[in-house]
């Protein structure tokens, strides 16, 4: 029984990961309808920023607190990431914006090439170690059932960034903004909303996000590397699709549900096809059900309007 | 008469310009330069790289010409198809011989390219099995092979550890699953029982699941087949569950970033194998590192030796033969038998290192002390 509680904790903890990374892509593809390839990327960005910060207050400041220095490499780390995504928004997105959408798709994945390479010859090749400030000491909640303060710390991060998001979507005058952009950027210009600005921001917040999830990450597995944000990328992609890509409640469900899968797939496959199957093919339960709610809800789990849409 | 002497002169002049003019022989050296595991890539580079600087300095003459060799260094990303790509854009660009690759999982298939166009190929580090089985004559490698290495792990799980029950995980990469089954034989052999046999990738980070599956089936030991870049993280999340297994891995995790990976998490019950000998046991391994550290300004990860010996054993063989032609000599760098870093560099018949050998380490006091 603690082993089955002990997956639901996993598949949570990873799911939130998951979801954190997820609400970016999801955000920037609800107003742009442009699938931000290179926000994997700025989730690395985020890690080693707020490593290098962490590095030089250690430095400086040897008897800080852990939480004060967590929150001031967050704060370099965020400003970093947004200024990075205005840049790209900027020079690679903005002239592409009328472009056929297979443009800044492939530009997308450019960025993500170049923000990759550019870590590599900053940070170099090898593993950072990442310091974990917040404990990594695991409580056991329940006899047998292990969970760390870090892991609490992301379930709570990630619920509650959707939770601010949909709120400044919904409630806000620059989230109804954000939604008349969305709807019909040329239409909301003419009623007075300055869309370039709009989808600046939209960029800017996503790699706020984005910083975050890196530090979260990182934090979590205690370690930080050039190469770090392509998988998270990935999966992130996968739940963001799953939930319905541009709802943000979606990503937060869609991973949710395809940590657990995950965690389950890796725990139950082989019992469940009398050793048929082992944890190499835990990926193909993913998306098994993938394949299955877009056959049945080709919009995702929470997901409206896509029809029209890369 | 005057015509004569100008003649002479002329050809006296051709001679001395063919003397001056240097010969270059380039070297192609393969490892993946970006990706996961790029630290230990640069490191197999810097090896190569090292013996071929050594024998510029040195100022070598191969059939009556000097010579000046030249490392091609690629990257293959750690990835098969890439890696046969570049193998060909090696081949193409006229290398006489190849130190590569890195994983057994892009040696095997790039060998095969690198057979057909004769170039003689030495991996300093793959240690799949089938790449010496396959039948190829340019194939060679300088570190011992899994069937050697899975054997003296599985010896040392039941042995020395008493291990009745034995957790088996792999990263699926050829090098992993290789080394993961010589020992899981190895282990049955000696009378453990395998609780749990469980897969990731060479990609991962996170483990918790199948680690949560293992703690379930209470194994003495866990045992892993992979690279340092997920044995780090493994270790920690390991803690993270409250799993107490003793941890073995093989040399893929033998390494100091292993140890900077696994921060807190790693204590004296983390155990590696390493094929060859410990750095400082080598016969040049102390002057290696010191020049190394001189040279690249960072520490040798684990196989830049190998790497090292694999360069510098084409070169013996080149100087040999007298010839810097693969075809002809091939035959010198069968025969090998030079005193190298790591010990004496000579084949056997599949082109395997004769005599390879397996250390064992223990975590001790920040560092794998051998046992």
């Amino acid at each position: 029984m603690e082993i089955f509680l002990q997956q639901i904790v996993n598949g949570l903890v990873v799911g939130s990961v998951y979801a954190l990374v997820a609400l970016g892509y999801t955000m920037v593809y609800g107003i742009l309808g442009l699938i931000n390839f290179a926000h994997g990327d700025l989730v690395m960005v985020g890690a080693l920023t707020a490593l290098q910060t962490m590095m030089f207050l250690m430095g400086v400041a040897p008897g800080m607190s852990p939480i004060a220095m967590l929150t001031l490499s967050l704060l370099v780390a965020i400003p970093v990431c947004m200024l990075l995504a205005f840049t790209m928004e900027r020079l690679a997105y903005r002239p592409l914006r009328n472009a056929p959408r297979l443009a800044p798709l492939i530009t997308a994945i450019g960025v993500s090439f170049l923000l990759q390479t550019l870590a590599m010859i900053i940070w170099g090749r090898n593993y950072h170690t990442f310091p974990q400030l917040i404990s990594t000491t695991p409580i056991q909640p329940i006899e047998g059932v292990f969970i760390t303060p870090i892991q609490i710390t992301i379930i709570i991060v990630s619920a509650l960034m959707m939770a601010g998001l949909i709120l400044l979507v919904t409630k806000t005058k620059l989230g109804r903004a954000m939604r008349a952009t969305a709807e019909n950027h040329r239409v909301a210009a003419l009623m007075g909303v300055d869309t370039n600005m709009i989808i600046a921001l939209t960029f800017v917040l996503g790699a706020a996000l984005a910083a975050v999830a890196g530090v979260m990450f990182a934090s979590n597995y205690g370690i930080a590397h050039y190469g770090m944000g392509f998988m998270p990328g990935l999966k992130a992609f996968t739940a963001a699709v799953l939930g319905g890509i541009g709802n943000l409640g979606g990503a937060m469900l869609g991973g949710i549900v395809l940590g657990l899968v995950e965690s389950f797939g890796a725990g139950y496959i082989e019992q469940a096809t009398f050793g048929f199957l082992n944890s190499s093919y835990q990926d193909i339960f993913a998306f098994i059900i993938l394949g299955l709610v877009l056959i049945f809800k080709p919009t995702g789990l929470l997901g409206e309007r896509v029809s029209d849409r890369a | 008469m005057k015509q004569t002497v100008v003649a002479l002169a002329i050809m006296g002049f051709g001679l001395s310009v063919a003397q001056a003019q240097e010969m270059v022989v380039k070297l192609g050296s393969v490892a993946p330069l970006t990706g996961t595991i790029s630290h230990l890539g640069k490191d197999n580079e810097n090896g190569a790289r090292l013996a071929v600087e050594d024998a510029n300095s040195k100022g070598i003459t191969i059939g009556g010409k000097k010579v000046k060799f030249e490392l091609m260094g690629e990257d293959d990303q750690a990835d098969p198809r890439t890696g046969t790509t570049v193998a060909q854009r090696l081949v193409d660009a006229g290398v006489k011989g190849v130190v590569g690759h890195l994983n057994s999982g892009t040696t095997i298939p790039a060998s095969r390219i690198y057979n057909q166009a004769g170039v003689p190929m030495i991996s300093p580090s793959a240690t799949n099995p089938t790449l010496t089985r396959q039948g190829y004559k340019a194939v060679f490698r300088t570190i011992a092979n899994d069937v050697q290495q899975g054997g003296v792990l599985g010896k040392f799980i039941v042995g020395p550890l008493a291990a009745k029950t034995v957790a088996i995980i792999d990263d699926r990469t050829a090098y992993g699953q290789g080394l993961a089954d010589e020992t899981e034989k190895a282990v049955k052999a000696g009378g453990g029982k395998i609780v749990a046999r469980e897969f990731t990738t060479d990609k991962a980070t996170d483990f918790n699941a199948i680690l949560t599956k293992i703690r379930g089936a209470k194994p003495d030991v866990i045992f892993f087949g992979g690279m340092d870049a997920q044995g780090g993280p493994m270790l920690r999340q390991l803690k993270q569950l409250g799993v107490e297994a003793k941890f073995v891995t093989g040399d893929g995790g033998c390494s100091p970033e292993m140890i900077k990976l696994a921060g807190d998490s790693i204590g004296a019950n983390a155990y590696c194998s390493m094929a060859g000998l410990p750095l400082e046991k080598m016969p040049g391994g102390t002057e290696f590192r010191n020049r190394y550290k001189a040279r690249f300004n960072t520490d040798v990860q684990i196989y830049s030796p190998y790497a090292y010996d694999a360069a510098m054993s084409m070169i013996k063989a080149m100087q040999a033969a007298n010839s810097t032609d693969p075809a002809k000599y091939l035959p010198e760098l069968k025969k090998s038998n030079y005193p190298g870093v790591t010990g004496t560099v000579a084949f056997d018949d599949l082109g395997d290192i004769k005599d390879g050998a397996v250390t064992m380490y223990q975590f001790k006091a920040g560092t794998w002390a051998p046992m």
